[in-house]
């Protein structure tokens, strides 16, 4: 389009910010859900493993966040996202608001995520946006480990007890209808392909069902088959009612004590 | 120029105080340390978790540079979360301040990303001496860091801290952490 760059200089560029809110929501609102195991997984061993995942989830945040500040260019900073905004202004995914369940459903949720995410950062480093690309580099290394974790524990307790087995299969069925939210293309996404900054998420389709075959395969589960695939989190127009109900736990400081700080 | 307490000052009268005298000569920097002797101090800079290795040992201090009269130091994070990684700057200025330098600037630099590759062979060895075995690109360590024994096996994927893992001996039983390979 012809528009010249003086007029849009000042102009926020919404795809982008749109794009890196997602980002970060995802990891925030996936960090903050992991982290709600801390001092209560069943082994020390896990209770550390996912206090470590959340941990790098949140830094991954900042990034993310602290970048889409910069974007907005008004003023706000990472924090200020993540605990002044309500629940329409958040683009995460519906899959990582959904609440942790047992242990066995948190480990599939982090693996349905995991290795989308893993994907998706791969494709990042390429990105046309060097910041962009920055983050990608730095978060790549951290994901690579978070995928080889929760791929082995899905594959241990699916490939486990008649009652590990059971809770993963359960598991799956409940999370798979999440899954299609990922590869959904929007017109933000279209944006962004266009402009080399992002993959389009519907080419991410194909490795990711075959790696999740794969995994499942080994972890003796079955996916069911169809697309139906809930939406509206990555747009904000439909959160799931949990959203809401994680914000006023991960918020409440903020909104009780305005600035409050240490 | 600060106002002396008490003082009434007359409005009527003009103060034609010359201003410039107020200021105080600018002070010639004596010779700026080298970029050598900067990264000696900061090698006495302790990491806050692992302390028996310093910030230079670690390989986040990514460089040195002077920006007018500031000494601008960027520090690469190890992990995205790190909660060390805010400590570890204070202490740098800390430092660097203990010496002398006043006009500290630290700048936080992610790419290109931090990686074990860029801990120092003198790093490594004192976390070997410490307890922690060495990353290794293997995956896992080569040896137990109390007897040697190479028959060692993995506990957790994560440790204490997020730059660890934790593995057991099972020549000499002890469990040890790993210095995460990335
Ligand atoms: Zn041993």
């Amino acid at each position: 389009m012809a528009t010249p760059a003086s007029s849009t200089a000042a102009q926020l560029d919404e795809a982008l910010f749109t794009f890196l809110l997602r980002m970060g929501d995802n990891t925030l609102v996936l960090g903050h859900r992991v982290s709600e195991w801390c001092g209560h997984a069943p082994v020390l061993e896990e209770d550390i493993a996912l206090a470590n995942t959340a941990l790098d989830l949140i830094g991954q945040t900042q990034m993310w966040l602290g970048l889409a500040a910069d974007v907005e260019g008004q003023g706000r900073s990472a924090d200020d996202l993540a605990m002044l905004r309500d629940v329409w202004d958040f683009r995460n995914l519906l899959l990582v608001e959904q609440p942790n369940g047992d242990f066995g459903q948190t480990i599939m949720r982090q693996y349905l995520f995991d290795q989308f995410h893993l994907l998706l950062l791969r494709a990042l480093q390429d990105s046309a946006d060097d910041r962009i690309a920055g983050i990608a580099a730095k978060a790549v290394k951290e994901v690579g480990y978070h995928v080889e974790r929760s791929a082995e524990t899905v594959i241990g307790l699916g490939d486990g007890t008649e009652e590990s087995h059971g809770r993963m299969q359960a598991a799956l069925d409940w999370l798979s209808p999440y899954v299609g939210e990922m590869f959904v293309s929007d017109e933000i996404d279209a944006e962004m392909a266009t402009r080399g900054i992002v993959p389009d998420p519907a080419s991410l389709r194909a490795p990711y069902d075959a790696a999740l075959a794969e995994v499942l395969a080994k972890a003796t589960l079955s996916r069911h088959e169809g697309d139906f695939a809930h939406q509206g989190g990555k747009t904000g127009f439909r959160h799931s009612e949990h959203l809401g109900h994680m914000l006023t736990q991960m918020q409440w400081l903020q909104r009780a004590y305005p600035g409050a700080a240490w | 120029m600060g106002e002396v307490p008490g003082q009434v000052r007359d409005a009527a009268v003009p103060d034609d105080t010359p201003r410039t005298a107020s200021r105080p000569p600018r002070r010639d920097l004596p010779v700026r340390p080298s970029p050598d002797q900067i990264m000696a101090w900061l090698d006495a800079v302790p990491d806050p978790e692992i302390p028996v290795i310093s910030v230079v040992d670690l390989g986040i201090v990514r460089g040195i540079r002077w920006q007018g009269d500031t000494l601008e130091v960027s520090v690469t994070p190890t992990y995205s979360g790190c909660p060390a990684t805010r400590v570890i700057s204070m202490d740098i200025e800390t430092a660097l301040r203990d010496r002398g330098l006043q006009d500290v600037r630290i700048t936080t630099q992610i790419a290109p990303p931090w990686t074990t590759d860029w801990l120092s062979e003198k790093g490594r060895a004192r976390l070997q001496d410490y307890g922690i075995a060495p990353p290794s690109p293997a995956g896992g360590p080569d040896r137990c860091p109390h007897c040697s024994s190479d028959n060692v096996t993995r506990i957790s994927q994560y440790g204490s801290t997020p730059c660890k893992a934790q593995w057991r001996c099972a020549d000499c039983l002890e469990p040890f952490d790993y210095f995460k390979c990335i």
